[in-house]
């Protein structure tokens, strides 16, 4: 964007940055819409303050939500849902080492009782972070295993407990209802639970991420999102899109495979990544 | 959102009438909805620009401009193509040569490897052949377990890889044991990567050097965005993709992506993963994914 002027041709390079760093079409033309009438009034025109001008727009966009308050408990109950493969179980593990080494007591609950070797997935990422896992066989109801978990939290006195749940897509009703299910057995037994709700949400993901969010978000109730594998040349930027739907707060991001691969979500950094 | 684009394209015909003849611009108008479908769809901004360039000249040609039903006809056009190009030469698994054949499955983290590497060997072994299962993901943790579980589920062998083993040297010692066995094919389940970790595309490399595979499939997530190109093109250049797999596409993605990969790869898309059953796999059908991702 290294121009004399705003005109049509650099209007038409900033709606190719913005759309492929998946921005949308909705998100990508109101920012340059916007611009535009700018430039027509003369409140912007010199190039080299559209990207502070545009970042500063797309600022707006991300920190006008609300934080849900947070239902303090103890133990503290975080449930992770999303998609198949986005990320929820490694991302589980990466929030368990940062809270151990917080110096406070995890307890990973391995509720995705369906995919295969999921609960020994959990258990190794367990040993690696040193929190013990609550699990049963393959097959058995994601609830029970929930209220097992939750019980050996109150009896060992734990700070934190995640429940890991088995991707599924947002469209399949009968999965959303077992996910709601499970949320109901925390609630019965430690009040508030659970205290949170994460939403993993795949940077390589397109505009679904905005159905994905919405529709998880009306059925359990969601109070984060964390989004993922942004170590990638994916830029993530449907999180603008998904934000202005669900006003929710995008809280971490994932930036590897490992434990330590995982960082609070920093809004200027972000939009630096997509302007480039 | 049933026929979005047909309505949209109505509207912008309905506005001419009266004024007789449609024009060039109200051409380009149309075409403009055209590419913002495309690129709700998750289509890749360029892919989006190339493909109404090659539309263009057809939807400027008679059979629009003479139509009653222009936005019909401009529909039709763009549907037309669009399965064109995701469509060309049939679908089928490469299984010709010396047996056993090795087919390699590739594509970046949790895109559904593992789940379509079972889904095939189903496939296969319905078929009469007789596939070895070999995960060469020593990375993921459990990654070798769920193959294992997967290959229990549908009968099928899988390799005794060790995740403290080198995945090329794994590769290698799986096609001597498919050989040794008398198994006819040979399904290679990688570890998920990123398309620019280049250490992790060399040992890709390799495997493929070592093993010699008739098939190397792209596994990708139907609900991909814009990274799509960049991931298809580098998983293209480093291995010379044979095709690409579809998954999760049972969802509500629009599923462009799929177009980007198309055109990039310029190789058939085999097959698409409907589920998580290891049932859930079907061959691909082009005017269906064309109507998908034009929201009709
Ligand atoms: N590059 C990268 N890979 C990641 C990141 N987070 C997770 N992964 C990888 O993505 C793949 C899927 O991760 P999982 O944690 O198993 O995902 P999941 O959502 O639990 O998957 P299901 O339980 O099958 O729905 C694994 O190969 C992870 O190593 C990340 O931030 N960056
Ligand atoms: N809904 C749906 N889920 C699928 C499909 N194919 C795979 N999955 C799920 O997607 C998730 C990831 O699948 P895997 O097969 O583990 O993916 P992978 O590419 O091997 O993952 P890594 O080895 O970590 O890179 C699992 O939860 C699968 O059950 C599909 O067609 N539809
Ligand atoms: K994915
Ligand atoms: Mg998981
Ligand atoms: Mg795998």
């Amino acid at each position: 964007l290294g121009k004399k002027i705003i005109d049509a041709e650099l209007l038409e390079e900033l709606e190719e940055l913005l759309i492929t760093a998946d921005m949308g079409v909705e998100t990508s033309l109101g920012l340059i819409e916007a611009v535009r009438d700018k430039v027509k009034r003369k409140e912007l025109t010199d190039p080299a303050r559209l990207k502070t001008h545009l970042k500063a727009e797309m600022l707006t966009l991300l920190t006008g939500v609300a934080v849900p308050p947070l239902h303090p408990g103890k133990p503290h109950v975080v449930m992770v849902i999303g998609v198949n493969g986005v990320g929820k179980t490694t991302t589980i593990a990466k929030l368990a080492h940062h809270d151990l080494e917080q110096g406070e007591k995890v307890l990973l609950v391995a509720a995705d009782t369906f995919r295969a070797a999921a609960i020994e997935q959990l258990e190794i990422w367990g040993q690696r972070a040193g929190a013990a896992v609550i699990k049963q066989k393959t097959g058995s109801d994601p609830a029970a295993v929930v209220f097992d978990g939750l019980a050996a939290a109150l009896a060992r006195r734990v700070d934190k407990v995640y429940i890991d749940t088995a991707g599924r897509l947002h469209t399949k009703v009968n999965l959303m209802e077992e996910l709601k299910k499970v949320a109901r057995t925390a609630a019965k037994q430690i009040e508030g639970a659970p205290h949170e709700v994460l939403l993993v949400l795949d940077a390589t993901t397109g505009q679904n991420a905005i159905n994905q969010a919405r529709l998880f978000h009306e059925a359990i109730g969601v109070t984060g999102i964390i989004m993922t594998k942004l170590d990638g040349t994916a830029k993530g930027g449907v999180a603008l899109g998904v934000v202005q739907e669900t006003g929710l707060p995008l809280q971490f991001i994932g930036v590897g495979e490992q434990m330590d691969d995982l960082r609070p979500f920093e809004p200027e950094a972000y939009l630096e990544a997509i302007l480039g | 959102m049933f026929d979005r684009l047909s309505d949209k394209l109505g509207k912008v015909f309905k506005k001419l009438k009266g004024h007789g003849k449609l024009t060039e611009a109200n051409i380009q108008e149309a075409l403009r909805e055209v590419r913002l479908a495309l690129l709700e769809a998750d289509v890749h901004y360029k892919v989006a620009k190339t493909f109404i360039d090659r539309i263009r000249e057809r939807a400027l040609g008679q059979e629009v401009m003479t139509s009653l039903t222009p936005g019909q006809q401009v529909v039709k056009i763009v549907h037309d193509e669009l399965a064109a190009l995701l469509g060309g030469e049939a679908p089928r698994l490469e299984l010709g040569g010396k047996t056993p054949v090795a087919l390699m499955l590739v594509g970046l983290q949790g895109s559904g490897k593992t789940t379509t590497a079972a889904k095939l060997a189903l496939y296969l072994k319905k078929q009469g052949r007789q596939p070895l299962l070999a995960p060469v993901d020593t990375q993921r943790p459990a990654a070798i377990e769920q193959l294992h579980r997967l290959g229990a589920e549908i009968g099928v062998d899988v390799y005794r890889s060790q995740p403290q083993q080198n995945p090329v040297a794994l590769a290698s010692e799986a096609m001597a044991a498919a050989v040794a066995k008398g198994h006819d094919v040979l399904l290679l389940d990688t570890a998920g990567r990123l398309h620019v970790d280049a250490p992790l595309m060399a040992e890709l490399q390799a495997i493929k050097a070592d093993v010699g595979p008739a098939e190397i499939l792209l596994v990708a997530d139907a609900m991909t965005g814009q990274d799509a190109v960049a991931v298809a093109q580098n998983f293209h250049e480093a291995l010379d993709l044979t095709g690409v797999i579809l998954t999760k596409v049972e969802g509500d993605a629009r599923g462009g992506a799929a177009l980007s990969m198309r055109t990039v790869v310029n190789k058939p898309i085999k097959f698409l993963g409907v589920g998580e059953k290891l049932d859930a796999l079907e061959v691909f059908h082009p005017d269906r994914l064309a109507s998908r991702i034009l929201g009709m």
